[in-house]
């Protein structure tokens, strides 16, 4: 698996031709420590102080291997979007140093971020899909940016869409879709580029609790593929139901950083989803 | 490839936001149409302006019974005085022709030519007329004005008049340059500020482009092209509606109507150029700039 280290661009097609993760389903993730392979995140003494005086991050320290699965949780204010938004530099640390697959941020011009950004999935509460777009371009739009051809995008994004449910909703416009369903298009267009990383900043902050399994499940089979996958939220029943790492910030520290309980890694997604009810109702077909 | 993918990105924009589109045309439309109403009528008040100071000259008349040698001389110390452009020279022979056509009943009457020879004294620049005449004639002791050379009768410059002309067209010259400029200073001003409405209006689009790994110009394009789709559909409707009320208004006027046909106008070709290039590069280099902001992120 591509986890991107000097060059940008190779690593991108590197992803590109990486096989659809349908396939990769069967390739367990095996955390990447026994290899020696960096972390695919890194804090050391991070610390954000925004202009106004507010502390954003104080002294953060952390890292996530490979194909992790992590929880960052806490109040509102506590930074974990700071910590979102350090990643995909869309703000610079007032102090300390993060890595993403080795490489320092601090040490990627301005220009470059965005070829840098092309190696993280994104997705946000507020979905920020593109309003005058169908689902489709919506997704394309990914890929167009990497300049990625008219074959490319047929082949590909019909296929993403497959797999996050949104077969048929191909030429609706984002207003016409339900909040899971334009989540469900934003986590397409997230992974249509198979990034080694997906953040997810509450994304199911603004869903219905079944939605949210739906969503949760769907994120769950990216990191299945081997997806390294951080997601902020507050919603702690889930993260309880999850039993996953859980790194919790109250006022910009590290205040609990442990994996909650035991967790089976091969569970299925329907399995998954079945526990996330609290095994009580059945399982619906998977999605 | 690339290109063609941001003329459908510009076109689709322009589609899907189609009353934004509307007002930056619209914006752009009368803008130009008033830029180009105004152009000729500034150049042509200015161009009057012109005509009417040229018109400023010193007379010299020369005293009864100047000889031939006399007029050399003037002509020669005219020319050598500071501030003269060129002399002409009217004989009375010639004056009394001129009179008399002008007013022949009058001229009949009077027999013999009263007309003295004169010269008229062209300045280099209108507004130093009053200062050639008091250099050719300085003011005397006694209050009145002896002329530096004994063939001189009197120099004349209708002082009064020069002084009004020259105030008149000064001011009206000032305000055209003032209010041309204020034109042009609004107009870019007003598409400048339609664009960033517009651009606003989209801003989050535009941060979430950066958020997929967008680059700047991946993203700047497509809105540059939308300005200069823009900007020449809006010069281009301005520019007819202007050639329909030239043909309509003012080319059946033009042959009785001074002032139109002043000679300082730009020919209308050269006026649709200058618009064109005008209204699109402000278009485009607006969306350009006005982009920058949002780029930020």
């Amino acid at each position: 698996m591509a986890v991107k280290t000097g060059n940008s661009r190779l690593s991108r097609r590197a992803a590109a031709e990486h096989a659809p993760i349908v396939a990769a389903r069967s390739a367990v993730p095996h955390r990447a420590a026994s290899g020696g392979a960096p972390a695919v995140i890194e804090f050391r003494g991070v610390e954000k102080r925004y202009d106004v005086g507010a502390v954003g991050l104080d002294q953060v320290t952390f890292s996530i291997e490979r194909g992790d699965w992590v929880f960052l949780v806490g109040s509102t204010g506590s930074g974990k979007s700071t910590v979102m938004r350090l990643l995909i530099k869309e703000l610079e640390p007032t102090a300390g140093t993060i890595r993403v697959a080795g490489r320092d941020l601090s040490e990627i011009e301005r220009k470059r971020v965005p070829y840098y950004r092309r190696n993280i999935g994104v997705v946000f509460q507020d979905f920020k899909l593109l309003p005058n777009r169908t689902v489709y371009d919506n997704v394309a739009y990914a890929l167009q940016v990497t300049g990625g051809g008219r074959k490319e995008i047929r082949a590909k994004v019909p296929d993403i869409l497959r797999l996050t449910g949104l077969a048929t909703k191909l030429h609706n416009y984002p207003d016409q879709l339900s909040g899971g369903e334009q989540q469900r298009v934003a986590i397409a267009r997230a992974f249509v580029n198979h990034p080694p990383l997906l953040l997810a900043d509450e994304p199911t902050g603004n869903l219905d609790p079944e939605t949210s399994i739906g969503i949760m499940q769907l994120l769950y089979r990216i990191n299945r593929a081997g997806t390294t996958v951080l997601i902020a939220t507050h919603d702690n029943a889930m993260v309880d139901k999850m039993r996953r790492r859980v790194i919790e910030l109250s006022h910009g520290r590290i205040v609990r950083d442990e994996a909650t309980g035991s967790y089976v890694r091969d569970e299925s997604t329907r399995e998954f989803a079945a526990r996330m009810r609290g095994g009580l109702a059945d399982a619906p077909p998977e999605i | 490839m690339k290109l063609g993918f941001f003329l459908r990105e510009a076109t689709r924009a322009l589609r899907r936001n189609a009353a934004p589109s509307f007002a930056a045309l619209a914006t752009i439309l009368l803008t130009m149409l008033v830029v180009g109403v105004f152009i000729p009528i500034v150049q042509a008040t200015t161009g009057a302006a012109n005509d009417v100071r040229k018109r400023v000259l010193v007379d010299v008349y020369l005293v009864r019974g100047a000889t031939q040698a006399d007029v050399s001389r003037v002509r020669e110390t005219l020319l050598q005085t500071s501030g003269v452009k060129r002399v002409e020279f009217v004989s009375k022979q010639q004056a009394y022709a001129q009179q008399r056509a002008k007013n022949p009943a009058l001229y009949a009457l009077l027999g013999s030519n009263p007309l003295p020879d004169t010269f008229h004294v062209v300045p280099a620049n209108p507004g130093d007329a009053l200062k050639i005449a008091a250099a050719l004639a300085p003011e005397a002791a006694g209050g009145g004005t002896t002329p530096i050379d004994r063939a001189i009768d009197k120099v004349a410059t209708g002082r009064n008049d020069t002084k009004k002309i020259l105030a008149v067209t000064r001011f009206v010259k000032l305000m055209a340059g003032t209010l041309a400029l204020l034109l042009i200073a609004a107009s870019v001003f007003l598409i400048a500020n339609t664009i960033r409405l517009s651009l606003y209006a989209r801003r989050r689009e535009v941060q979430v482009m950066k958020l997929v790994g967008a680059t700047d110009w991946f993203i700047r394009w497509p809105f540059v092209i939308e300005g200069i789709i823009v900007g020449a559909l809006g010069t281009l409707l301005a520019i007819l509606l202007l050639a329909v009320g030239k043909i309509a208004i003012i080319d059946p006027l033009a042959s009785d109507f001074t002032l139109i046909s002043a000679p300082n106008t730009m020919p209308f070709t050269v006026l649709i150029a200058v618009m064109l290039v005008a209204g699109i590069a402000i278009s485009a280099v607006g969306s350009a700039v006005s982009l920058r902001r949002f780029l930020r992120v």
